[in-house]
């Protein structure tokens, strides 16, 4: 039985804290005028940035010309409103992209949960406490982002433009995808995905928690029936959330494997916490029975799955660079243009480091090599969401700064805080699970 | 030279894993095992070091990469950078997304056939190669270990059929 240290708790509060102080001041310093919009422009061009100063000019001349033709002046007034629209956005950006990037986390493991249980896996159900345990987190982390799109169809931000009526009544394309994209069936979608998720969530967890006290494997056996069946709901509802959480904040923009890209980020980053999860657990002394071939397994789940994760991110991005069709390239020039570091550190971060750390067999098995990697893959997976939900929501404004790093530190503290306390609930070892003697014998 | 031998036999993989174990304790070298499949843990038992082939494949890989980049570049970039279809030919960089599934699989074959013939020249394997099994049974069902003699023929000899052999033969070998 684990006990939820104390140092832990005040730890992940104190993560909190700080994250609600930072998210506070990223909603108290975002304007609500367009003259506080351009006063903040303003005052970064007289730090010695050149690139803002060069988008500085150009609001300029936009206002030189305002004077002289009466056309010129509508669009240098929507130039600031666009500029207010992005400035306000940036909060809720930051907090939506973090309270993303942690649900995904806890889904990522439940469908990690499910394959295994499905595919009847031996190595595995010594953690299946663990992934139990991360996936618990999927009930207030769902909820939260579902509240953050209630509160956007509430007009309360500008992350979705399609939801903006104005908008859609001067775009056609918008018009057109009204049958799908409108705000009751959205959120419909919505509420569906995560009621379909936290209800296998939460049987599955039971079924678990029965099979130790029972007699004979019904539970087990029913447990892999409807994890088999979850799968399938998961795999349709994971690509239509896809669409609808992140897809559509780009409205104009579609592409076939995103479903997948998406999915593909969420499994290894799910499969890194879970690995990140059981080392600490381990290191503090509470599962015995997991040795280093376990972690070894995990980690070269993490390395397949960062290939796999690379795989989808150029099949997607070369075939578009490729054909260079300019509705669909569109997405990538204001990616590159705006988003350079970000968007190619993460192939870095994504790619490269885990392919070159975890390519030997050696240090697959050496748990600081597995957590540094973890790490790293995290840090890479949340850039990677930075990068799909920030071009389209705050476009060249964007920064790391105060609201994106408080939202990191709140989620994660409220992460560390939901899961540990579920894993404190339940002996971290399951009893009669049939495969568990095979799983603490488990050699690589 | 010629040197003597003796082959012990065995109809069980646990039974052998244990003579093995045995007789390493009992501070003899094991000449050779030979088997009809592979034995898990018996490289660990007889204590051979680990193979090298994936540090090759990894170095062969290096190799393949390199190859198709400094091949295309040239091809591509240096010596006719024609405009095809609009794409950017000005430099490597620029191009490479169209260069990426190249360098992937001309990485994969190198790595994967340099390492396969690395692996057979470490095993001395080809075509017509003579046969070096010193019985034909061991190819189906039975385990042989070899081990050779220095004047300890009878010391060997109950080791051996104590540790379960079925059949304990000696015999003469040439040394290659």
């Amino acid at each position: 039985m684990y006990t939820f240290s104390n140092r832990l708790k005040i730890a992940s509060f104190i993560l909190m804290a700080v994250g609600l102080i930072g998210i506070a001041v990223g909603f108290i310093s975002a304007p609500s005028t367009v003259e506080e919009a351009k006063a903040i422009v303003a005052s970064h061009d007289t730090h010695g940035d050149s690139h803002a100063t060069e988008s500085h000019s150009a609001v300029d001349a936009h206002n030189e010309h305002a004077t002289v033709d009466a056309h010129d002046d509508g669009h240098g007034s929507s130039h600031d409103e666009h500029l207010l629209h992005q400035l306000q956005n940036k909060p809720w950006a930051a907090l939506y992209v973090a309270a993303f990037f942690f649900m995904m986390i806890a889904l990522g493991v439940l469908a990690f949960y499910a394959i295994q249980r499905a595919a009847q896996a031996g190595w595995s159900p010594l953690l299946f406490r663990v992934m139990e345990g991360i996936t618990s987190y999927l009930v207030p982390g769902g909820i939260i982002v579902f509240v953050i799109l209630v509160l956007s169809v509430m007009h309360m931000n500008h992350l979705f433009v399609w939801m903006d009526a104005d908008v859609v009544a001067h775009d056609h394309l918008l018009q057109g995808k009204k049958g799908y994209l409108n705000p009751i069936f959205f959120l419909i979608r919505a509420a569906i995905f995560l009621a379909g998720w936290i209800l296998y969530r939460e049987y599955s967890r039971k079924l678990s928690l029965k099979q130790d006290e029972s007699n004979d494997d019904s539970n087990f056996k029913l447990n892999f029936r409807i994890s088999a069946g979850f799968l399938v709901f998961y795999l349709i509802s994971e690509s239509i959330m896809s669409w609808d959480w992140i897809m559509s904040v780009d409205p104009h923009w579609f592409s076939t494997l995103f479903g997948w890209y998406v999915f593909a980020s969420m499994f290894v980053s799910g499969i890194t916490v879970i690995a990140l999860v059981t080392i600490y657990l381990k290191s503090k002394g509470y599962l015995e029975d997991v040795n280093d071939s376990h972690i070894h397994d995990l980690a070269k789940f993490m390395f397949g799955i960062s290939v796999f994760w690379t795989y989808l991110w150029f099949s997607q991005f070369m075939l578009i660079w490729y054909s260079d069709i300019p509705e669909e390239v569109t997405y990538y020039v204001t990616r590159i243009q705006d988003f350079r570091l970000p968007f190619f550190g993460m192939i870095v971060m994504n790619f490269l480091f885990p392919v070159l750390l975890l390519m030997n067999s050696d240090y697959k098995r050496v748990n600081w090599f597995v957590v540094m990697a973890g790490v790293v893959i995290l840090a890479g997976h949340y850039l990677d969401i930075f990068n799909m939900i920030m071009p389209s929501t705050v476009g060249n404004q964007w920064f790391i700064g105060i609201p994106e790093i408080g939202a990191v530190l709140f989620f994660a503290g409220l992460f560390i805080f939901w899961v540990f306390r579920a894993l404190s609930k339940a002996p971290l070892q399951p009893k009669r699970n049939p495969f568990i003697e095979e799983s603490r014998h488990f050699h690589y | 030279m010629a040197s003597k031998v003796i082959h012990a036999y065995y109809n069980d993989d646990e039974v052998l894993m244990h003579a093995v174990k045995k007789v390493k304790a009992a501070k003899h070298h094991i000449e050779e095992v030979f088997c009809p499949f592979p034995v898990h843990g018996l490289d660990k038992a007889m204590g051979l070091e680990p193979t090298r082939l994936a540090i090759t494949a990894f170095l062969y890989g290096c190799v393949g990469i390199s190859v198709a980049t400094l091949m295309m570049n040239f091809i591509m970039i240096e010596d006719w950078p024609q405009d095809i279809g609009g794409k950017p030919s000005f430099s490597y960089i620029e191009n490479m997304p169209a260069f990426v599934p190249i360098m992937f699989e001309l990485t994969v074959f190198f790595a994967a056939h340099l390492m396969v013939i690395t692996f057979y020249l470490r095993s001395r394997l080809w075509p017509f190669k003579k046969a070096e099994n010193p019985d034909v049974r061991t190819t189906d069902d039975l385990f042989l270990m070899e081990i050779e003699i220095h004047e300890n023929e009878s010391e060997l000899r109950d080791l051996l059929a104590e540790s379960g052999a079925v059949e304990i033969n000696i015999s003469e070998k040439n040394s290659h």
